[in-house]
């Protein structure tokens, strides 16, 4: 049997800024991850993929990435994850500076 | 130093032009991603975690005052106002946009700057002792050889796709301030028994997942034959290296698998081939290029203002640690601090890096550079202007007096920035380097380097950190590994692991109990850490940073 499928985001780099962006479920990219769609179906998350990877002027390297819902808000497992809906740790650089 | 030809002026120019078009051809959507990388990467851009990254190259860490404030503008006007000198001797502008990318690179041109092959499978910028031609301890210049391995490496046709990237690095000393051992190719200048000079030829070092020392391939390569020597090695490994396995594709692999006895017939075969087609105009031209870095014309003056500086503790403290020997015995050189106790390893803001152009401009002959260690040199300072300089440096926070201490730390920029990285690095060097500063123990530990990499691939050098800290996500948590006893200078070795890793609350403490060992342990304050290390070995170090652990577990 194969594993269970966990909730996940779709995630990538915006072309222009090199920003982090997550897919939301109207099909637009949202510079915050509270904007994704969180997926917790398997083909489905496949289908949404190869959306954002057909989005090749705008986006750069989608990929799956683990989430969870918190209060119904997406919200990142990993701490890279977690780095990349912020920036860095040394500088108030990045999204940290507009929340 | 050296100025670009016409010749050196076009070629940039024109990659420059090639690059705004394939950028603009990017971003109309013409060309792919998978098409467009290996033409950024190429120019030195990466895609990191939350921005662009373009990484510069400085040729042998050597930067004039209007290169350096061409940095400053770039860093204020394209990206947030600083940048961060690497352990290449580069700098890196974490925060530009694609469209702006074109923009810089032409900036850079105009100062005769480019980031060609500072990335991909290509033979890299080439390091150098960050002292050359001004330290009292150097045969020669390593600059000139190291320009002319540069023009004759840019651009290569033969080797711009090698099974992987390919590092040399060239010293004119004894005292290996270039990690020579560390490097695919290592190049020391000595002197025969009759006084002859050429080069001792090291091959196969590197750091990375799979450490290895470099291994001495010619151990006196007579100058003229220094060209074609390299290219023999390098198309050695071109034919030799294996494309199969990236973690095995560099010359440190082909070296260990092959051993150095049989990689060095072939070199020698493949040397005499090759040596035939260098004409000896490239001996010419590194005439040319030995002429560009003559030393400028030494100021005479009394060092008095120097000798009654040292009344002032302040100053007396920096010029301990900051200042080493000068060729010229009236001249110092000075290592300027990027690692004030909680700052940025290798940071600069563009305020400090005119104030830094400023200084070498009025007091320094108009040079800098950059170390690999991640601060920066004024090569040429005369001893009466020291006082002066020094107060400057005062003034813009510059005047940190900790170069070799425990706070002078190495650290790539980890998973703050870098996309491969495993964990973050910076903020263990910031608080490792504020929890000395708060202890006041710098100065009695004395010489110490912590060298500090976010993952396995070592830009931060660790495993030739006499600490060294490796940054690894153990099941989904940041987790420091500590090795000790590395060292990166002419005797070179690789650490050895201490145990399991720490987390990120647990490795600040865990190096505090490492240091206190050492105070026990040495034998006097004149030992050094890596001394003691070498006497004792690793138990009595393991026992004091697992102790804790274990005493917890019980």
């Amino acid at each position: 049997m194969s594993r269970q499928f966990t909730p996940k985001v779709i995630t990538a780099n915006a072309l222009l800024e090199g920003d982090a962006i997550w897919l939301t479920a109207e099909d637009t990219w949202s510079r915050d991850i509270a904007d994704a769609e969180l997926i917790d179906d398997e083909a489905h998350a496949q289908l949404r993929l190869l959306f954002a990877q057909s989005q090749k002027d705008r986006v750069v390297g989608a990929y799956l990435a683990e989430a969870r819902a918190d209060g119904g808000i997406p919200q990142p497992v990993h701490f890279r994850e977690r780095f990349r809906t912020r920036g860095p740790s040394n500088y108030r650089h990045g999204k940290q500076l507009a929340s | 130093m050296y100025r670009y030809t016409e010749f050196d002026d076009a070629f940039v120019r024109t990659r420059a032009a090639q690059f705004r078009q394939q950028v603009a051809r990017r971003i109309d959507g013409s060309l792919s991603e998978d098409e467009f990388r290996p033409l950024r990467l190429m120019n030195g851009l990466y895609l990191q975690l939350h921005a662009y990254m373009l990484r510069v190259a400085i040729p042998y860490g050597t930067l004039n005052s209007a290169q350096m404030r061409q940095l400053a503008m770039i860093a204020e006007r394209w990206d947030k106002g600083y940048g961060h000198f690497t352990t290449r001797q580069n700098i890196q502008f974490n925060w530009p946009a694609l469209k702006d990318v074109p923009d810089i690179i032409d900036a850079l041109a105009d100062v005769g700057m480019h980031s060609i092959q500072t990335s991909g499978n290509t033979i890299r910028n080439v390091t150098a002792d960050h002292f050359a031609g001004a330290t009292a301890d150097e045969i020669a210049d390593p600059r000139p050889v190291a320009e002319l391995l540069r023009q004759w490496s840019t651009d290569h046709p033969e080797f711009q796709f090698l099974p992987r990237k390919f590092k040399i690095a060239v010293t004119g000393a004894e005292a290996d301030r270039a990690v020579i051992r560390s490097h695919d190719i290592g190049i020391q200048i000595v002197r025969n028994d009759a006084g002859e000079t050429g080069y001792r030829m090291i091959v196969g070092g590197g750091l990375g997942r799979t450490p290895m020392v470099g291994k001495v391939i010619r151990d006196f390569l007579p100058a003229a034959d220094l060209l074609p020597y390299a290219e023999a090695i390098v198309s050695v490994y071109n034919q030799l290296g294996r494309r199969d396995n990236k973690f095995k594709a560099r010359v440190k692999i082909t070296v260990h698998e092959h051993g150095i006895d049989a990689i060095r017939a072939r070199v020698e075969d493949r040397f005499a081939q090759v040596r035939s087609q260098f004409s000896g105009v490239d001996q010419h031209l590194l005439r040319d290029i030995e002429a560009a870095f003559a030393p400028p014309a030494w100021k005479t003056a009394d060092t008095a203002p120097f000798d009654a500086a040292q009344a002032d503790p302040l100053f007396r403290s920096w010029a301990d640690t900051n200042l080493s020997p000068h060729r010229n015995p009236d001249y110092a050189i000075v290592s300027v601090s990027l690692k004030k106790p909680g700052a940025t390893p290798g940071d600069a803001t563009a305020a400090q890096m005119r104030l830094l152009a400023d200084l070498a401009e009025t007091l320094g002959h108009d040079e800098l550079r950059i170390s690999h260690e991640q601060n920066v040199i004024l090569p040429h300072v005369h001893k009466s202007d020291l006082p002066a300089l020094h107060a400057a440096l005062r003034a813009a926070d510059l005047a940190t007096a900790n170069i070799g201490l425990i706070s002078d730390i190495i650290a790539c920029p980890g998973m703050d920035y870098c996309a491969l990285a495993t964990a973050r690095s910076i903020p263990i060097a910031q608080k490792i380097a504020t929890r000395f500063d708060d202890l006041k123990l710098e100065h009695e530990i004395g010489a110490l380097k912590i060298k500090i990499s976010g993952c396995i691939n070592a830009c931060g050098h660790h495993h030739v950190g006499h600490i060294g800290i490796l940054g690894l996500d153990r099941a989904g948590v940041e987790n420091y590994q500590i090795t000790l006893g590395g060292d990166g200078t002419e005797t070179t070795v690789i650490g050895e692991r201490a145990g399991p890793g720490f987390s990120a609350d647990q490795i600040v403490p865990a190096i505090e109990r490492l240091i206190h060992a050492y105070l026990d342990l040495r034998a006097g304050p004149v030992e050094t850490f890596l001394q003691t290390y070498r006497r004792l070995g690793l138990s009595p170090f393991k026992a004091a940073l697992y102790l804790e652990v274990r005493a917890n577990a019980a």
